[in-house]
């Protein structure tokens, strides 16, 4: 496995990037945290996480304040060139508003803030996250939110599904697809066309430790360092 | 000038917060309600040359951030 350079954005109301950067360390990689306010990421970038939190309190919409913190346009400059960008809950939601992935996160459908340990099918892996997984797979990870709930139109939906772009779909036990938060097919997660852009609800750093109830973060996490990694 | 944005999830898409109060007046026995959306009213003041420009303006700050157009729609009303 190969050690990356980790940068992991930080937004006032963020309150996942120590837990990602411990996620990250554990997986012997390099990690750094990066100020909203940065205009340019760390030369050696090899990947950037966008981590879970309310940044700016969630005012207006989850993520739609965020989206247009300077460091995001050093990210979508970034993505643009291939480089990796992994967005988990709050930030799979800012990615969508910023357009880095289609669709949106709408509230919840029962309007709960849904906190537990969800059980997740693996969809594709055909990309340089879920590459350690196999599709079909079952994994057991938390999930934490209230905006979780993602819409995208038919014919996006099309599109996703033409592109292999469902990642992760939330599932019971046995990895039939069921509803959590009302969910459009369930999706939990998805990638952009080009596959290098990532956003996912559950937060997969949380679960790290078999312990702390589920170590299957790991072999999501760690897939990032096995697929060639190119920096931007 | 004085603006009023109203901000709505579009027709199609499921409004769970409408779904919930809808509900709950049927609860209350208000049982002639068809259906209840539930939207936002954002009000902007702002300093503009005239009411074209300033409509241009509330328009770009409604496409830009202030509705998300995946989900939401929007209506602009200059009220003075």
């Amino acid at each position: 496995m190969k050690t990356r350079n980790v940068s992991i954005l930080q937004f006032p109301g963020t309150n996942c990037e120590y837990d990602t950067v411990y996620a990250f360390k554990r997986l012997g990689h390099h990690t750094q945290i990066v100020w909203h306010k940065e205009e340019t990421l760390p030369e050696n970038t090899d990947l950037v996480v966008v981590p879970g939190g309310f940044s700016y309190g969630d005012y207006l919409r989850s993520g739609s304040i965020a989206r247009f913190a300077p460091v995001m346009k050093a990210v979508a400059e970034y993505a643009d060139k291939g480089g990796y960008v992994l967005g988990i809950c709050n930030g799979f939601q800012i990615l969508t508003e910023a357009g880095l992935l289609p669709g949106a996160l709408k509230r919840n459908n029962n309007l709960h803030f849904i906190s537990k340990i969800q059980h997740l099918v693996v969809v594709n892996t055909d990309n340089a996250f879920l590459n350690r997984l196999t599709p079909g797979e079952v994994l057991r990870i938390p999930v934490a939110h209230a905006d979780g709930n993602y819409f995208i139109d038919d014919a996006g939906l099309a599109d996703l599904e033409k592109h292999g772009q469902i990642l992760l779909r939330y599932s019971d036990a046995v990895g039939k697809p069921a509803a959590l938060n009302g969910s459009v097919e369930q999706i939990a997660g998805i990638c952009n066309k080009t596959k290098n852009v990532f956003g996912l609800m559950p937060h997969p750093e949380r679960a790290m430790e078999s312990i702390l109830g589920s170590a299957d973060g790991v072999r999501m996490l760690e897939g990032f360092g096995y697929k060639k990694v190119t920096s931007a | 000038m004085k603006a009023i944005i109203n901000v709505s999830l579009k027709e199609g898409v499921l409004d769970p917060q409408g779904k919930a109060a809808h509900h709950a007046l049927g609860s209350l026995g208000f049982d002639n309600v068809t259906d209840v959306r539930i939207g936002k009213q954002i009000v902007v003041t702002l300093d503009a040359a005239d009411r074209a420009q300033a409509e241009k303006e509330l328009d770009d700050m409604a496409q830009t951030l202030l509705a998300n157009t995946v989900i939401e729609d929007y209506t602009i009303e200059i009220v003075g």
